[in-house]
């Protein structure tokens, strides 16, 4: 796999999905915070609520794009998919604690069949447990945001670290 | 489910193209259904209860955040509410700026239902993502109209979702008018794409179902309700906004977590794009009038499946209503005006997307918020959705289960109900007796 572009003239954008006061909803924006404090000036890092209009249009001026969102997987909190959007089908059951009926999967899969994917999305998908009101995540789901965090920057500082093909469990 | 029973159970246990999270439940008898309930287990959510201690100028950011799709709704109704408790009076240009946000919020919200969430229902489609393989340009097209009312929203509201620029009294910040003159060409653009979308909707094979409904929706003097005026229905009501809970009584049920609206004696009432349309057709624009009777579609309409067309045709309103203002916008001295607040009681309604959105505060001298109740539309037409499945489903009793399933969510679809809002998932089970 090609590493993703950090500099010229190709834009790299991080976009953060969910809901800070809806607990292991967290994982996307805080990711977001991670990297903003750490990424170069040329990345930009943004947070959504996961409405899949907003999320298209947003990553339409990207090259390289990473999504990074909580999800409804299955199995233990913490655990961690990641996914080449132009690899596999992005499954829409992960995303459904969205409360939005056109969120992250929905949008990705109308891109593909409108020809509107970004030359390189990657989504990162992480196990949630607890969705309801709250501002605490579960211990597991705020280590893996530490590890997902950690995986975005290198990916964006070393260039051709990204292993996924298709769904990848970290 | 076995059809050759006379008892018949259907189970579907998430329905997809709703905002929010709930259930519907359906059972038949002998071909009829003898029990029906929209069930909503959105936990509470509270924000009656932590609204009281707050300042009444916080009301509008905090009710913002009950919904993503309509925070203007609940921004207007609150500050409605709180100015009324002053006795102020908002005109000119701030007016102007209130009307133009609400119809971007109109042109994302109706845009967003009609296309992505119940286009594909009467085209045969699972989802919008299926009906774009074939209808490109329809999905591309609302995505581009979608994009034009968030724009609007955020040259009004500050930002497209939870707006934060609106205050009671005004606004924080007047937008430019050459900020405003920028929207115009794609807001031409809109216009006509509404003008399409309109005459595909309505172009739809569309069930043969009508209703006697009460339609409710509020009704001003000189023009297309958005943020002011009486509330009326069909069947005579015209009250003042203060007079709500004169009419409307709200009642909890074991099923939802969110409280179901009547009107007093009489029942289930609808509101949304459809009572507009039918309440208000004088004040639509003459370009909308004569798209709606050129394609079939004029009051009384009481085939609740044609509230996309409504929907499309307050879309095309939308539109011509932002060109009006901005192009007659000039930019006020003062973007706000300055208020003090006085103990009282004050009430505030306004027409969110899917119809009016209720909002009565309280506050003491300080402007400390000591009560508050909220009316959103999902509970209001909650009733009305049960009751239109109990009619609607025995005609398609001989069905089999995922076509039944199929005209079910169609029809609460009808409603576009946002179910974050009324207390989030739908899902349907239905047994058949």
């Amino acid at each position: 796999m090609e590493a993703p572009a950090t500099n010229g003239t190709a834009r790299v954008i991080v976009i953060g999905v969910g809901n800070r006061l809806r607990r292991d909803d967290a994982a996307g924006p805080i990711v977001a915070d991670r990297v903003r404090a750490k990424a170069q000036e040329n990345v930009l890092v943004c947070e959504q609520s996961g409405e899949g209009a907003a999320l298209m249009d947003t990553w339409s001026s990207g090259d390289t794009v990473f999504v990074i969102d909580a999800a409804d997987a299955g199995g233990p909190p913490g655990i961690v998919h990641q996914f080449d959007a132009h690899a596999v089908e992005i499954p829409r059951a992960f995303f459904r604690y969205s409360t939005h009926a056109f969120s992250v999967a929905e949008a990705i899969e109308l891109a593909r069949v409108l020809g509107r994917l970004p030359a390189q999305l990657y989504v990162f998908a992480i196990t949630g447990q607890q969705f309801e009101f709250g501002d605490e995540m579960t211990d597991e789901v705020g280590l893996a945001v530490e590890q997902v965090a950690d995986r975005v920057l290198a990916i964006l500082e070393n260039g051709a670290c990204y292993a996924g093909q298709g769904a990848r469990h970290a | 489910m076995s059809q050759g029973k006379k008892t018949r159970t259907i189970a579907v246990d998430y329905m997809a193209r709703v905002e929010g999270e709930g259930a519907l439940f359906l059972k038949i008898k002998d071909g009829k259904v003898s029990n029906v309930q929209l069930k909503i287990f959105e936990p509470p959510r509270f924000f009656e209860a932590f609204l009281r201690g707050r300042a009444w100028t916080e009301a509008p950011d905090i009710t913002a955040r009950i919904c993503g799709i309509c925070p203007i709704a609940y921004q207007s109704s609150s500050i409605s509410a709180m100015e009324s408790i002053v006795g102020a009076r908002i005109d000119g240009p701030i007016r102007e700026l209130r009307r133009l946000v609400y119809c971007g919020e109109w042109i994302e919200s109706h845009v967003l239902h009609i296309a992505m969430l119940h286009a594909p229902d009467f085209l045969g489609y699972d989802d919008a993502i299926q009906m774009a393989k074939d209808h490109p340009e329809v999905v591309k097209n609302a995505l581009r109209l979608k994009k034009i009312g968030n724009a609007l929203m955020t040259l009004t509201g500050g930002r497209e979702i939870h707006p934060i620029n609106l205050r009671v009294g005004g606004f924080y910040k007047a937008p430019r008018k050459k900020a405003l003159l920028a929207m115009r060409e794609d807001l031409l653009w809109a216009r006509d794409a509404a003008i399409e979308l309109t005459k595909l909707t309505a172009s739809f094979d569309f069930p043969d179902f009508e209703r006697d409904y009460e339609f409710v929706a509020m009704r001003h003097p000189n023009e297309y309700p958005l943020w002011e005026g009486r509330i009326v229905s069909n069947r005579g009501l015209d009250i003042p906004i203060d007079a709500f809970f004169d009419t409307f009584e709200e009642e909890h049920v074991r099923h939802s977590t969110s409280l179901q609206s009547f009107v007093k004696v009489r029942g289930s009432y609808h509101v949304g794009p459809l009572a507009r349309f039918n309440l208000n057709f004088d004040k639509l624009t003459p370009l909308c009038q004569e798209l709606a009777r050129e394609h079939g579609v004029s009051p009384p309409c009481t085939n609740p499946f044609k509230s996309i067309v409504a929907r499309s045709i307050e879309t095309l309103y939308a539109c011509e209503e932002s060109l009006r203002i901005i192009d007659a916008y000039e930019e006020p001295d003062r973007s706000f005006l300055e208020l003090a607040p006085r103990a009282g009681t004050g009430h505030g309604c306004s027409e969110a997307p899917r119809g009016i959105c209720y909002h009565r505060y309280s506050i003491d001298a300080a402007g400390i918020i000591t009560d508050a109740r909220i009316a959103p539309p999902t509970s209001q037409n909650q009733r009305s959705i049960e009751e239109d499945l109990a009619a609607f489903v025995p005609r398609y009793a001989d069905l089999p289960d995922d076509k039944l399933t199929w005209r079910c969510e169609q029809a609460v679809r009808n409603y576009d109900p946002c179910i974050s809002c009324s207390c989030h998932f739908l899902k349907l089970r239905v047994d058949r007796e």
